[in-house]
């Protein structure tokens, strides 16, 4: 376990002297313990204590990151088991594999690909983030030309493919500024690719055939002050792939054990030819644990599902999803379409949207901020009351855009029509159906008329 | 280095909840530890999955859904036996749509009379889902308890309104009840006390925790159910013990994405497999979470499901 505020206190040297900016060394314990100040800001503590006190309360799981920029990838960070305990930090990078050995035209054909697949949701975009560029020729000029060619063309999170250390260190020339992921130290390459990651301050990946050979090796990098490292433990298959990962989850978390307290990297096309299966063992793998997954084969039809299941799990389930609060436009509304409105929790928005889009009647979407409520919850909590929906109503200017004034509200909501009729009196309060499933049958047979 | 695998110690069980009848009967739940963590408990019943079967033609179902079973989809019972003759459907959910009183209010004489047909067109076990209606379901899940005595069909939804009248009937014609509460712990518990306290057997209780499409907050859902492992197995609530159906086909194929052509969404790749994608994913996050039985749709995501449980489940 992380050290307490008063396990820490004890260590420090209690002068109260205020000089890392906390007015006492309790106040600046229970900061440190919460990771809202560091160590480094007391000039006091012995080297000692600090290397305790920096051990101790080190993340379980390294957090680190790959790339730079806008595409950098975080990774590690993770403090649970389950998402319901707190919540899953850093959503696995999604890594689409090219070699050096493809025809240019197949890598060109594949990157334009890749650099479509961008979907916005709930006001996110999501996308795959991360390339796995490998140098399956074995030849350093071959495979550094390579990167050169793909760094220059796009900007993704680069993880670098040899088991050589020379052709590794010719890539590493060409793109070390991106801050890549090094894969990998093996048994035998250990030493050196330790040095190359060392030298060029890259992130480098270990890989092992089980998890006994994976912390021996990543014993020794630690032993030569490497600090970020990513885990390929290898398996044999999926029953396997699922195993490691919860070992070394919980192996980091529960047992503290430093030797795999850091993200992995999977490849869920190593047990499986059939496309279609690998997306589904990516799908099992981002909900349990992995931290990049490097697929063969990046199309809209599989990574779609990846990028949604991924976005599903790293929810925060302590913080509901909200869309943004405005008219939104379905099926191409005109003056004569029924007006809507609802909560702006994600999950409303996205029920209601579906079901109006499936009663193929265009309709004006009204989306109130209710913080992220349900209709019900967001009522009970004051955000959609008659006061506010009015008032969102007046200035959301979509009285300029039709000729009616018809309104139609939640069907649970059924009891504020009166008092919402009194906000605005220029309209005719409809109440809607209870349920989302029956708004095609009730538009349908709406009319403004 | 050797390392020493930090195991949970798991210190309840599921209960082991027998399908159906006879030759074909199938039996789920058993689990000693979560779902496929093998290393340190078992899983020695597979969970298993309930091909679709609908009372009326599906007016709003996209090609890639409607292709495997378009000559059958007009008679339930034919659809029901292709299930099982060519796509080798272990069991079978008949949903109800059409008795919805919002839609169709089919009579529950409609729905038995369909219901029976297919209960003889196939030997396999059947679930019978309802239209999420409370009273119409008590009336029509009732009428089909009686005509179908002794099946053991599995039937539901039953909820916290209409648990009285319908697990009274699965009590007297031997039918299983699948509990029905909307993504919540407390409520799931308290749905399975109430219907203990009926009389209904532990060993004719199954538990639907609510299932959403991934997408489409299937997060509440998997978090739910990872609650309520977690309460069985590590906290001994013992009225949790009980195995899991997740009605995932209707939820996956009704979303906007599975339902778009190549035309409407030209960024999401092939229709059909995407399709089979985002319902095979759904699915197999559902069986991460807990679930016993799947009721699925398309033959290749089941295909795809059955080959992940091999392998998750291999020796």
């Amino acid at each position: 376990m992380a050290l307490s505020g008063i396990e820490i206190f004890k260590k420090l040297p209690k002068t109260n002297c205020g000089e890392c900016g906390v007015p006492t060394c309790l106040a600046f314990a229970m900061k440190l313990a919460t990771g809202q100040a560091e160590l480094v800001a007391c000039p006091y503590v012995s080297d000692d204590v600090r290397a305790a006190i920096d051990e101790a309360s080190a993340p379980p799981i390294r957090p680190l990151t790959i790339g730079t920029g806008d595409r950098a990838v975080k990774l590690g960070g993770e403090t649970v088991m389950f998402r319901h305990e707190k919540r899953f930090e850093n959503p696995p990078g999604l890594a689409l594999v090219l070699s050096d050995t493809m025809d240019d035209s197949v890598v060109n054909e594949k990157l334009s690909k890749f650099k479509d697949l961008e979907f916005e949701r709930v006001g996110l975009i999501l996308r795959p983030q991360m390339l796995a560029l490998k140098g399956e020729s074995g030849d350093a000029g071959k495979f550094a030309a390579f990167v050169k060619r793909v760094v220059d063309q796009i900007d993704a999170g680069i993880i670098l493919m040899s088991d050589k250390p020379e052709v590794m260190a010719e890539a590493l020339k060409i793109c070390k500024d991106k801050k890549p992921l090094i894969y990998a130290a093996t048994r035998d390459t250990a030493e050196a690719m330790g040095n190359l990651a060392k030298e060029v301050a890259c992130p480098l990946a270990v890989k092992g055939s089980g998890l006994d050979e994976v912390m021996a090796i990543t014993d020794k990098l630690l032993g030569m002050g490497l600090k970020d490292l990513v885990i390929d433990s290898q398996p044999v298959n999926v029953k396997k792939a699922l195993e490691d990962q919860v070992v070394i989850r919980r192996s980091a978390l529960v047992k503290k054990v430093k030797q795999l307290g850091f993200p992995t990297i999977t490849f869920p096309g190593q047990l499986t030819d059939n496309k279609m299966k690998e997306t589904l063992i990516a799908s099992l793998l981002i909900a349990k644990y992995a931290g990049i997954i490097v697929i063969s084969e990046m199309e809209g039809h599989n990574v779609f599902p990846l990028l949604l299941d991924s976005l599903n799990i790293y929810t925060d389930p302590q913080r509901p999803m909200a869309v943004e609060e405005k008219v939104y436009e379905i099926g191409g509304p005109r003056e004569d379409s029924p007006i809507l409105i609802t909560s702006n929790f994600s999950l409303t928005y996205f029920i209601v949207s579906g079901e109006v889009e499936s009663s193929r009647v265009p309709a004006w979407l009204l989306i109130k901020d209710t913080e992220g409520l349900s209709v019900l919850t967001a009522w009970a909590a004051g955000k959609f009351a008659a006061d506010t929906v009015a008032m969102f109503v007046k200035k959301c200017g979509i009285a300029d855009r039709v000729k009616h004034r018809k309104l139609v509200i939640p069907g649970y909501l059924a009891g504020m029509s009166g008092e919402l009729e009194e906000e605005l009196p220029d309209w005719q309060i409809l109440v809607g159906p209870r349920e989302a499933a029956h708004l095609p049958a009730y538009l349908k047979q709406w009319s403004a008329a | 280095m050797a390392l020493e695998i930090p195991k949970v110690s798991y210190s309840g069980k599921i209960k082991e909840i027998v399908l159906g009848k006879g030759d074909k009967a199938l039996t789920v739940g058993g689990e000693t530890s979560y779902p496929f963590y093998l290393f340190e408990g078992q899983m020695s019943l597979k969970p298993r999955i309930a091909m679709e079967v609908y009372d009326s033609t599906p007016e709003d179902w996209p090609p890639a859904a409607l292709e495997p079973f378009a000559d059958v989809v007009s008679d339930p019972a034919a659809w029901a036996k292709k299930c099982v003759d060519t796509y080798g459907a272990e069991m079978i959910a008949l949903q109800l749509v059409s008795t919805d009183p919002n839609g169709e209010n089919r009579s529950a004489e409609e729905a038995a009379a369909v219901t029976k047909k297919v209960v003889e067109a196939v030997d396999v076990p059947i679930i019978i889902w309802g239209c999420n209606n409370a009273e119409k379901d008590t009336e029509v899940l009732r009428k089909i308890a009686e005509d179908c005595a002794g099946r053991n069909l599995m039937i539901g939804p039953v909820t916290e309104a209409n648990y009285k009248q319908i697990g009274a009937v699965a009590i007297g014609y031997e039918h299983t009840v699948i509990a029905s509460t909307p993504i919540d712990i407390n409520l799931a518990k308290q749905l399975n006390i109430l219907l203990g306290n009926l009389g209904v057997p532990d060993g004719r209780i199954l538990i639907d925790p609510t299932t959403g499409s991934l997408g489409y907050g299937l997060e509440y859902c998997y978090s739910v159910m990872e609650r309520i492992r977690m309460a069985a197995l590590t906290q001994e609530d013992e009225r949790l013990q009980f195995p899991m159906v997740c009605n995932l086909g209707k939820e996956v194929w009704k979303t906007k994405e599975a339902k778009q052509s190549r035309e409407e969404a030209p960024k999401l790749g092939d229709p059909v497999k995407r399709g089979v994608l985002m319902e095979a994913a759904t699915a197999q996050l559902l069986l991460l979470a807990g679930a016993d039985i799947l009721i699925m749709r398309h033959p290749e995501a089941i295909g795809l499901i059955k080959d992940m449980l091999n392998d998750l489940l291999a020796a």
